[in-house]
């Protein structure tokens, strides 16, 4: 029977085992950084809403997160809620809108700010930490003067420029072989020097946007956190069970010779 | 095999008089008899069924929140999710169950292929899994259109097209499926219709047909010998035990296995990495913006290869099509004196295997970008994969005639 077993578990590894690899290539930068986020650290969720409320939500909803299901899961009191997150005009049990009227933004900023509820899904939280942390001066960049590693050509201006400052990009030539053996020469990053200063130390500033991008992955999946702690209940039952199911089988089984 | 039920006094005997029930476990689980040597692969089927139990339920408990429709779905998945209560775990465990019901049903056929249950008298019987097989791949794929996620509306787009590339009727069926020119209200509306009432009928009755045909031939086992050609004095097959008890408890160990691996991925990877749910379907359909890849899930992504693999587009949905089709020629193409790969030689165990992988690298091959090495190796396998079906005659001819043993090995433990 253990050998069968093995079978099986060989067959599904190969299933499941053919996406994980797939799963862990593409080469990364050197500027790509992980977030390290944890989502079960609530100081860290409600230092993140306090900065998503202060320097992403004039611009960004999240338009299926309400301030009472937030500061609920955020541990946040009820006079709290009201005074330190809840936009002025807004109620306790509203969507978390933006008060930037769509044609606006679209005039100012060539498209509307995407609502950022399932950022953290659709991206990633890395991608997110790679994209508040890559912001460089450019003076190409004729609207922002900025412009970003992780997503050229944005659109976003450096929001959190007072905090981070705004850093110079030095970058390289490199070369690349194509196929047919041609020699082609791109530019390519390779490091940060620092420009204009911030009010946050780089290490600071790292934190400040860890704990963003941790609640905007609470956001993307509210009850994560939950699941998961019932979800170690839920299999714990499910061993035991199938333990249990286990004997009794092999007490029938006993007369089949 | 029936037998008679003594009807004394009471309940029993006033309900067992107006509705057969006694009979029916008597006839359908205590008086049925399977072989004794059924191993791990036999797990499969049970669990299908569970599955497929499981995605009724859940589907009605998401049905309830949803409201299909271009305006509307997209938000609605969102709001259930996150405000009602408990389906931010029914609603993925209706996602994470179509891939699981993939992965259940791929070892459930590859059992058949290991063991040739598909062989005489069991044509009907596999050609009645493959149709549940095409079936589940229709209610699988609308089932994902319909969220109107930013993958669901460029899968549905790529894959609704193909019906394009039909000579003379293509353009016309294309607008006839969509019910307008482009994927939009009229499309997600009757996606829904289907996806919630008429495949699943049509995948219950079909499952009704399996298990019918399933009790009129037996199960085979993994010696692939009939145990009905071995009766004992009491007219009961030598190698078989009832199905009630054995086999009931044995499978709820299967289910057991089953549902931890099932928990362990629902309540701690439900994106699996990306692959049971894609990272663009996070966002909402975006007809002026299409993913980086366009990659079906997973479980279709085999034939997503094949498909690729042609240059010529007409070509390829027709190869993608003949890829599924030529499952339901394997009872006929198989035509080995022995059915299971036990008793079958060398050749044939390469065969398969070959068969085994090449069906594995094209799913992995189907989720990569159609570029470089991986067209290349696109074709490569694609070659491989038909040349299973061709070669199949003749190397089961050749080599699948040893000697098998008279009675089923099993080992008592």
């Amino acid at each position: 029977m253990p050998i069968k077993f093995a079978r099986v578990a060989l067959a599904l590894a190969l299933v499941f085992g053919a996406g994980a690899v797939s799963a862990n290539e593409g080469g990364h930068a050197d500027w790509q950084r992980e977030a390290e986020n944890e989502v079960s650290n609530l100081p860290s969720l409600q230092r993140g809403a306090r900065n998503f409320m202060a320097y992403c939500s004039g611009c960004h909803s999240l338009r299926f997160e309400r301030y009472s299901r937030l500061c609920e899961d955020l541990k946040i009191s009820g006079e709290q809620c009201d005074a330190l997150l809840v936009r002025p005009g807004d109620k306790r049990t509203d969507y978390i809108r933006t008060s930037m009227p769509e044609k606006d933004a679209t005039e100012w900023f060539g498209k509307p700010p995407p609502d950022l509820s399932l950022v953290a899904r659709s991206r990633g939280p890395d991608w997110i930490f790679n994209f508040l942390t890559t912001f460089h001066a450019d003076p190409a960049s004729q609207k922002t003067g900025v412009n970003n590693l992780q997503l050229p050509g944005t659109a976003m201006p450096h929001v959190l420029a007072s905090l981070q400052g705004v850093q110079n990009a030095v970058w390289q030539n490199a070369e690349h072989k194509g196929d047919d053996g041609a020699v082609t020469i791109t530019k390519e990053w390779k490091a940060f020097e620092p420009g204009v200063a911030g009010s946050l130390n780089p290490k600071q500033y790292d934190e400040f946007v860890r704990d963003t991008v941790n609640f905007l992955d609470y956001v993307g999946d509210p009850t994560q956190v939950e699941r998961q702690s019932l979800g170690v209940w839920v299999v714990l039952f499910l061993l035991m069970f199938t333990g249990i199911a286990y004997m009794l089988k092999k007490e029938y089984w006993k007369d089949v010779r | 095999m029936s037998a008679v039920i003594e009807s004394k006094g009471g309940f029993r005997a006033w309900l067992n008089k107006r509705l057969p029930v006694d009979q029916f476990v008597a006839d359908q689980l205590t008086g049925y008899y399977a072989p004794k040597n059924f191993n791990v692969w036999y797990f499969f089927g049970s669990l299908a069924l569970l599955v497929f139990v499981m995605q009724i339920v859940t589907g009605i408990f998401v049905t309830m929140h949803f409201k299909p429709g271009e305006a509307t779905a997209w938000d609605s998945v969102q709001k259930m999710v996150r405000e009602v209560p408990y389906m931010g775990i029914i609603q993925p465990m209706h996602a994470v169950g179509a891939s699981f019901f993939f992965i259940v049903v791929y070892l459930h056929m590859a059992r058949a292929f290991l063991y040739g249950s598909y062989k005489a008298p069991r044509e009907l019987l596999w050609v009645i899994g493959m149709l549940i097989y095409l079936a589940l791949m229709a209610e699988a794929f609308m089932g994902y259109v319909l969220p109107n996620g930013n993958m669901s509306y460029w899968g549905a787009q790529v894959i609704i097209n193909l019906f394009g590339t039909i000579p003379g009727i293509g353009p016309g069926l294309v607008e006839w499926i969509r019910g307008d020119y482009g994927i939009g209200d009229a499309t997600l509306n009757r996606f829904f219709s289907l996806h919630v009432v008429a495949l699943p009928f049509i995948i219950a009755l079909l499952v009704g047909l399996h298990l019918v045909a399933l009790r009129q031939v037996g199960s085979n086992n993994p010696d692939g010998i009939e145990i009905k050609e071995k009766l004992g004095k009491d007219g009961k097959p030598l190698d078989g035990i009832p199905f009630h008890p054995y086999y009931t408890l044995k499978d709820i160990v299967g289910v057991g296995l089953f549902l931890t691996l099932f928990a362990i991925v629902l309540f701690f990877i439900p994106t699996f990495f990306g692959y049971f749910m894609e990272a663009p379907n996070f966002e909402p359909a975006n007809p002026v913006s299409t993913p980086e890849h366009i990659a079906p899930v997973w479980y279709f992504t085999p034939y997503y290869a094949i498909l690729r693999a042609v240059p010529d587009q007409k070509m390829g949905a027709l190869l993608m099509a003949l890829s599924v089709a030529a499952f339901l020629f394997v009872p006929w193409l198989d035509r080995a004196k022995n059915k299971s790969i036990r008793y079958r030689g060398l050749a044939s165990k390469l065969l398969l295997g070959m068969f085994f992988i090449t069906f594995l690298v094209l799913m992995w091959l189907g989720l990569k970008p159609a570029e470089g090495l991986y067209v290349m190796l696109a074709r490569i396998f694609t070659a491989l994969y038909f040349a299973f079906f061709v070669l199949l005659p003749f190397v089961s001819k050749a080599d699948g005639n040893g000697p098998v043993p008279e009675r089923v090995t099993y080992h008592a433990h």
